[in-house]
């Protein structure tokens, strides 16, 4: 009769707890709704000829005209194919350089000094690329530094980014030199993973440094890579938006203009809604199904959950 | 660790490090050193680590420039407003999704949810306009409330909510807690430092931001900082679209190398205030963002 008591004090208590969890998700739920859900309806705008001045409800019908009109452009070729080079380039590297330099700073038993180089190195991922492309831009112009050096060894001065043969070039680098830092944080943690018994015994056995580098941390190091690759699929379509608006210029799109940049000239600027929401929603739902691939991917092969 | 006796090696990965670390910070130094510079030197290229023709002229210039502080202010306004709210969402979100599906019926419709608002959206010009009908448009609340659930902060937040050993909420719960004070007698004050690693990417994000600035506020007073740098400094074509003479030649004047590297300084303050305080939390924010189960 007791323990029945406190049972159903128990239940009491569980609602008024579960009631509570609802009331304290509702505001932020409420905001995802009018900020991420609503404008997931306004994608009927890449199904209209939207006139700002009519509105949803009253702008025409057209069916897949924006898509056709999208397909039919000579632009949204060359916008996809830019976006999927320099997004695939800077997943390359942008993998391969802090992996590398991972291995470096494993190997540096200076403790004070593997601090400092970190604590450098991090610096560029926190500033913003307004920040970062007015840097690059004085970098890189006529007298900039850069073109000082290449004075200096005989070259002719280069116009960085108003050169289609560079400009992806200094996109890549420059998304480098924001991020390696930073991407190498996830390696660092899985080095100091490895057991340390490993190198002992590996030295016992002769084993020289380069060896141990091979068959020790690199190997250990793997389950993260595939990982990382795994997800980065996500991003083939991520090109960089805030990078490449603040750096390009109509001379470099035939190499630098990717879908997002776009997306923001044509619907925002040319007011040419309907096609602008027509290849915005294309790449939502690309990136959506490859992310789900990836995560699918990542839960069955890596054991990996965000949630 | 047993390292190898081979001093030269050991010498050139010492070496190849400093110069790679060196190399990450030289742009800014460079931009530093461009600024504290005279204005002859810094247009012609003559600076490189040290200022030539030691001067604070492009700072004073900054100190008499309106425009820029009232856009400095909105930033400030912005990461105060913007990291609070995002605060108290990320708190008040993480902790009912760090209960598990039995404890929460309902959770994981929720957690589907948050998810799907994270990988998939309308794309720009839906945001736009969802914006722009809710009167928004040139108001802070522009720039504070369409970011205001910062998804990865909530999930990264919930991870470490679960790793709480169950035996401190048993004992809570015992002595009658509610699952408020739950929160903020237990849970918020253990979770200190995961909070600090939130809240400190909450307002890098905030400070950094330019886009939304860029389209949802049209008066130049309120643009946030980054966006008066964008829209000054870097997009050539707002000196184009400005018509009035004497703005014109106010920023063919003004808008040399030398003061846009001091305005990018200046710019930087507030996170280089913040870079030791990030230094020491973001790691294991990024190590608790990536838990494995």
């Amino acid at each position: 009769m007791k323990s029945n008591f406190r049972m159903g004090g128990d239940v009491m208590r569980n609602r008024a707890f579960i009631r509570n969890y609802h009331i304290m998700l509702m505001p932020g739920i409420a905001l995802l709704f009018v900020f991420s859900v609503i404008p997931m309806f306004g994608i009927v705008i890449a199904f209209q000829d939207f006139q700002p001045t009519l509105g949803i409800f009253r702008s025409e019908w057209v069916g897949w005209e924006n898509f056709e009109y999208m397909f039919a452009l000579p632009d949204s070729r060359v916008v996809f194919v830019n976006t999927i080079i320099i997004a695939s380039l800077k997943i390359v590297f942008g993998m391969a350089v802090p992996f590398t330099f991972a291995l470096l700073l494993h190997e540096v038993i200076n403790m004070k000094f593997k601090r400092i180089v970190q604590t450098i190195v991090y610096l560029p991922h926190f500033m913003s690329w307004v920040i970062l492309s007015g840097i690059m831009i004085n970098l890189l112009s006529l007298d900039g530094v850069v073109n000082q050096a290449v004075h200096l060894f005989g070259g002719e001065p280069i116009m960085f980014l108003q050169s289609n043969s560079w400009f992806r070039g200094v996109l890549v680098a420059s998304d480098v030199w924001k991020e390696f830092g930073f991407n190498t944080i996830i390696y660092v943690a899985a080095l100091t993973s490895i057991n340390t018994n490993l190198y002992e015994a590996a030295a016992i056995d002769g084993a020289s440094r380069f060896q141990r580098l091979l068959y020790i941390t690199i190997p250990s190091l793997l389950p993260t890579v595939i990982l990382l690759a795994t997800l980065s699929l996500g991003n083939v379509l991520n090109a960089g938006f805030e990078q490449i608006l603040n750096l390009y210029n109509p001379i470099v799109y035939q190499t630098g203009d990717i879908i997002d940049t776009y997306v923001y000239r044509a619907g925002l600027q040319e007011i040419q809604y309907g096609l602008a929401t027509a290849v915005g929603l294309l790449k939502s739902i690309v990136s959506f199904l490859l992310i789900a691939v990836s995560y699918v991917l990542a839960a069955r092969f890596a054991n990996y959950r965000i949630f | 660790m047993i390292r190898g006796t081979n001093r030269y090696a050991d010498l050139t990965i010492y070496l190849i490090l400093s110069v790679i670390a060196f190399l990450s910070i030289a742009p800014i130094i460079n931009t530093l050193a461009i600024s504290f510079s005279g204005k002859i030197p810094a247009m012609s290229g003559q600076v490189y680590f040290w200022p030539v023709d030691f001067n604070l002229s492009a700072y004073e210039s900054i100190l008499r420039d309106r425009s820029f502080f009232l856009s400095f202010g909105v930033s400030v306004q912005r990461v105060l407003l913007g990291g609070a709210i995002n605060f108290i969402i990320t708190v008040l979100m993480a902790y009912p999704l760090s209960r598990s599906a039995k404890m929460f019926p309902g959770r994981n419709i929720y957690m589907w949810f948050i998810i799907f608002c994270m990988l998939f959206s309308g794309g720009l010009i839906p945001w736009y306009m969802t914006i722009s009908s809710l009167g928004l448009l040139n108001t802070i609340w522009a720039l504070v409330l369409p970011t205001a659930v910062p998804i990865f902060n909530v999930i990264l937040l919930m991870n470490f909510f679960r790793g709480i050993p169950k035996e401190l909420e048993e004992a809570a719960s015992m002595d009658g807690a509610g699952p408020w004070r739950m929160l903020l007698v237990i849970f918020v004050p253990i979770s200190l430092p995961a909070l600090a690693t939130v809240t400190l990417f909450s307002i890098v994000g905030h400070w950094n931001a330019f886009f939304d600035g860029m389209i949802l506020i049209n008066h130049k007073e309120h643009w946030p900082l980054q966006t008066y740098i964008q829209q000054l400094i870097i997009s050539v074509s707002s000196i184009m679209n400005t018509t009035d003479p004497e703005e014109i030649r106010r920023l063919t004047n003004m808008s040399s190398q030398l003061l846009n590297s001091a305005k990018v300084m200046v710019s930087m303050i507030p996170i280089l205030l913040i870079y030791p305080f990030l230094q020491k939390y973001f790691v294991s924010g990024i190590v608790l963002g990536a838990v494995k189960e």
